[in-house]
């Protein structure tokens, strides 16, 4: 597509709603700001009630900000209707008009624009060849599945060649295996077609395999925002920590520095991680150690003792206690080495560089 | 937090939509001059003498021993009719829902349902007469009994009954399906017998449901207008003395202060009903019944059952079937043989029969699609659009559920027969006063163009009846349309405005298609609702048009039943066949059919439910 691709801009946006039950308002977003470059595949992650739906309404214009400013582009589109922006969503229901049949389904917003009918014919056939429908398009939309369906409502936001692209949590209805090729599928079209894409989702492994960048959201606030990497490796809170991928907090008092790895002092043990900048001795630290980024050992980390040891397959599931820390282990290649049973006192041993200190 | 900005935007974003401002200013410009203002011109009227507020009309009111006695009728009335509608359509409800029947019962059932809607509503009336009166049918010539009087105060409960109990049945067929089996399944697993479920368990989830029709029923009855005033004799009740008020005494101010009473009850009586026990109802039984009933099978329980509910369906048929062949009697009381159509003949030939039925049918035509279109714009904006006035536009058109068409009708005759706010007295609008010749006060400088005052003109004219036929559908038209609309996905329709329609399109294109059943069954209703009112038309219906119902009403009155029964026969003839019309339309052209292909099946059986109460 030829369009000039655009991106968006929040400028200190909050959303203000009202507690039904007890009548007091609140902020369902509260001073969010965003910048998502041209072109690029952005998630909004965050568990329910974070206010990621209501911003990505807030870009549609179903709901109206009541501070701040959004920017589509360079303009200022506040006060534009949703027909009046140059946005295209794709609902959870897909909410497909279901007295059309596919083709007027896709066919629906260049009839609005008034497209030339040889033209619309055209665009809607190459649409529908893109999202792999051709020959459907004289269905009606009840006699399709739930990943056609999904196709459908994607062709009809993407042949009126919006700006942007907005998704709300489009797979949740889908089963899990269709959920994964779906999303395969939603991130090939829009690396193809090029168009800036926000979506929604609280689906981590979703907004992982998606986007290029994340935006973690929390009670109405953005928690973090960066690449997928970056949010895993590197969380910036216990809460972005936990709720990307599954985490332990190990807390320790920092004993001394060495270079740029930090000492602490763990449940009565040293462990020796990579520093962060202006540490001071004697404060406590959280540190952030993902599930297979330790194994078990007979000697040589923390020590600890074994709670549940519990075989999945691809990988031994343990429990382990240092000292009154729970941790959670995933050790993906059990066979080499000797299972622990429930009772050992063993040894938790971590690279330094793969855990994070918040 | 304030949230003004958001609020401002709404606005802006509002207003770039010139269709959908339009609408709702003509929305609630006709809500506020043909609800509102009626009523409210009552109100003042009642409380303003002369000079400044005055109790003086309500003690005058409140004195005449008529009045007061015409209250207590009322309230006796409503309350008895109200019970006993609701234990009858409790009854049908159980039967139908709970016990295996035999098929034709069902059948029964559903005719039963049907009857009172296409039929106008005093025809119970007219047949309870002819069967148990003085020379009816059964009480003098089968039972030899000689002064049977019908007339009074058991006549119109049990009129009121007959025609009322099937809207409970149908509301409390409902709930009862709603119910989830596993409750009482439950309950008689842990050892209670099949009367102790009913007492502990169903009665106790269905009693906000038997409140709620207790109410609905109590408030029919009050309004009711056409029954009483046929078959009550001197048992007057509040609608037919405010009626009397204005057409025998003349006292307009006297019937607007009785109205207001009137209007006091059952506006009282419906905010309960609305606000709490609707609630309450939703709250007790809501989801829906996770697997079928097992149907009570035990003949010691289905046979007297059935036997009952059959009996008193097959009572009421009969009563309905008296009409039409009571119009083909030769003389009513005297002569049953040989059946003559000539009662027909005569109401086209001397009682202006034709007339009648054409200024009837055509009023209701024009009325009809205005009132389906007006309820289905409305139910679209209050369910699918915020704006300020919502609130607003939402009230009004239901209150108008709860105002009696007697009171409207005293209401239109108060606000509009000297021109908006009595603006034919203003004196830019006052006629020239000529004394011996002389111009003593020039005519007003409006007074050519509104002779009559602001919109005094349509006082007395067809389209104040057209007007009165819209506002006494539209609640019912509205109710429907809101209900239908919240089964579709709001997303829906905002994927529609997403793709750029604006608020019109996405009503033509999206909204209206989606719900044409629902807008069909509309557009009968209303119509079916408009050519058998009575009570608020009888009081604005001048000698230049006939109307149906008005006819029956003056006949009937006359004790010319023969007439009366053969207006009523076709009068029902057409209302059934536009029923019918409207499903076969709907089985063939409707939504349901396109949208669910493996409910064809269904689809042919269903019939829609025309949700109507009958009006007096």
């Amino acid at each position: 597509m030829s369009k000039e691709k655009k991106g968006v801009r929040l400028d200190h946006i909050s959303k203000i709603y009202q507690d039904p039950k007890t009548g007091k308002d609140f902020y369902a977003v509260k001073d969010t700001s965003l910048t998502i470059e041209p072109g690029s595949f952005v998630t909004l992650l965050g568990p329910s009630g974070c206010g990621k739906t209501t911003t990505l309404r807030m870009i549609a214009g179903f709901e109206s900000p009541d501070e701040g400013e959004i920017y589509l582009g360079e303009e200022a589109i506040n006060a534009l209707t949703p027909n009046k922006r140059d946005t295209a969503m794709v609902f959870q229901s897909y909410a497909l008009l279901p007295h059309y049949n596919v083709f007027d389904n896709v066919a629906y917003g260049l009839k609005l624009r008034k497209v030339p009918k040889d033209e619309i014919k055209n665009r809607v056939m190459r649409i529908l060849d893109l999202v792999e429908l051709t020959g459907m398009e004289g269905r009606m939309t009840n006699q399709l599945s739930g990943g056609q369906q999904q196709r459908v409502a994607l062709a009809r936001a993407l042949v009126i060649e919006p700006s942007v692209l907005l998704f709300d949590e489009p797979l949740s209805n889908l089963d899990a295996k269709l959920r994964v090729s779906m999303r395969t599928e939603i991130r090939r079209i829009q690396q193809e077609v090029g168009i800036t894409a926000i979506y929604v989702t609280h689906d981590q492994s979703e907004a992982m395999a998606l986007s290029d960048n994340i935006i973690i959201m929390n009670k109405g606030v953005v928690a973090q925002m960066g690449s997928p990497q970056d949010i895993y490796y590197h969380p910036n809170s216990e809460f972005v920590a936990d709720f990307i991928g599954e985490a332990n907090f190990l807390k320790g008092r920092l004993d001394q520095m060495d270079g740029d790895h930090a000492v602490l002092n763990v449940e009565g043990s040293s462990a020796r991680v990579p520093a962060k900048a202006g540490m001071t001795q004697g404060k406590e630290y959280t540190v952030v150690l993902r599930p297979e980024s330790a194994v078990l050992a007979d000697q040589g980390g923390l020590p600890c003792q074994v709670t549940l040891s519990c075989f999945m397959g691809s990988y031994q599931n343990y429990h382990v206690k240092v000292g009154n820390t729970l941790v959670k282990l995933t050790d993906y290649n059990p066979k080499n080495k000797r299972i622990y049973q429930v009772g050992e006192s063993c040894s938790l041993v971590f690279d330094p560089e793969s855990v994070h200190i918040l | 937090m304030a949230k003004s900005q958001s609020a401002a935007l709404d606005r802006k974003k509002l207003m770039a939509d010139p269709v959908m401002v339009g609408t709702i200013v003509v929305l609630i410009t006709f809500l506020t001059l043909f609800i509102l203002y009626p009523l409210a011109i009552l109100l003042v009227d009642s409380f303003y003498g002369g000079e400044g507020f005055t109790l003086a009309t309500f003690q005058k009111v409140m004195a005449m021993p008529t009045f007061r006695t015409a209250i207590g009728n009322t309230l006796k009335v409503g309350f008895l009719v109200g019970i006993l509608s609701t234990i009858v359509g409790l009854l049908f409800a159980y039967v139908e829902v709970y016990v295996k029947m035999w098929k034709f019962v069902g059948g029964l059932f559903k005719v039963v349902s049907m009857l009172p809607v296409v039929s106008p509503p005093f025809v119970l009336s007219l047949s309870m007469i002819m069967l148990f009166g003085k020379a009816g049918i059964i009480t003098y010539f089968l039972l030899g009994m000689e002064d049977n009087s019908v007339y009074g105060f058991w006549g119109i409960v049990i009129v009121q009954t007959l025609t009322f109990f099937p809207v409970c049945y149908m509301m409390l067929k409902g709930l009862l399906k709603n119910i989830d089996p596993s409750l009482e399944e439950a309950a008689r697993d842990m050892g209670a017998s099949r009367s102790k479920v009913f007492l502990t368990v169903t009665l106790p989830l269905l009693l906000p449901g038997l409140g709620n029709a207790f109410l609905v029923t109590f408030i029919e009855s009050i309004a009711d207008f056409a029954n009483p005033m046929i078959i009550g004799g001197s048992y007057d009740t509040l609608a037919t003395t405010i009626y009397l008020q204005i057409t025998g005494a003349y006292d307009k101010q006297g019937a607007a202060a009785m109205a207001v009473v009137l209007l006091c009850i059952t506006l009282g009586m419906f905010i309960v009903q609305k606000y709490y026990l609707e609630a309450k109802t939703a709250a007790t039984l809501t989801g829906k019944a996770s697997r079928g009933r097992m149907l009570i099978d035990d003949r010691s329980v289905t046979v007297p059952l059935t036997l009952l509910c059959s009996l008193a369906t097959i009572f009421v048929i009969m009563m309905y079937a008296c009409v039409p062949i009571g119009a083909l009697f030769p003389t009513w009381g005297y002569k049953f043989t040989p059946l003559t159509f000539k009662w027909f003949g005569q109401v086209f030939t001397r009682y202006h029969g034709l007339q009648a039925f054409r200024d009837s049918f055509v009023l209701s035509l024009i009325a009809a699609p205005i009132t389906a279109l007006l309820s289905m714009i409305i139910s679209y904006l209050v369910v699918k659009r915020k704006f300020k006035s919502k609130g607003f536009i939402e009230a009004v058109s239901m209150l108008a559920m709860a105002v009696p068409g007697t009171v409207l009708g005293v209401g239109y005759i108060r606000g509009y027969s000297g021109g908006l706010f009595h603006s034919a007295n203003w004196s830019i609008f006052a006629d020239a006063v000529v004394e011996n010749g002389k111009v003593i006060q020039e005519a007003g400088a409006l007074h050519g163009l509104f002779p009559n005052g602001l919109l005094g003109g349509i006082y007395g004219s067809a389209a104040i009846l057209i007007i009165v036929f819209v506002v006494r559908s539209l609640p019912t038209g509205t109710r429907s349309g809101i209900s239908a609309l919240r089964q579709i996905d709001k997303s829906i329709e905002e994927s529609a405005y997403d793709m750029g329609a604006d608020s019109f399109k996405v009503f033509m294109t999206v909204t209206l298609p989606l719900i044409k059943d629902s807008f069909l069954s509309g557009l009968v209703t209303a119509f079916v609702r408009s050519i058998t009112a009575i009570s608020a038309i009888i009081l604005l219906v001048t000698p230049s048009v006939y109307l149906i119902t008005v006819q029956i009403n003056e006949f009937a009155e006359k004790g010319a039943y023969s007439i009366a029964c053969a207006f009523a026969t076709i009068l029902i003839l057409i209302t059934y066949g536009s029923v019918l019309l409207m499903n076969l339309f709907i089985k063939y052209f409707g939504t349901s059919r396109k949208l669910k292909p493996e409910k064809v099946k269904k689809a042919k059986t269903k019939r829609i439910n025309i949700q109507v109460i009958k009006e007096g």
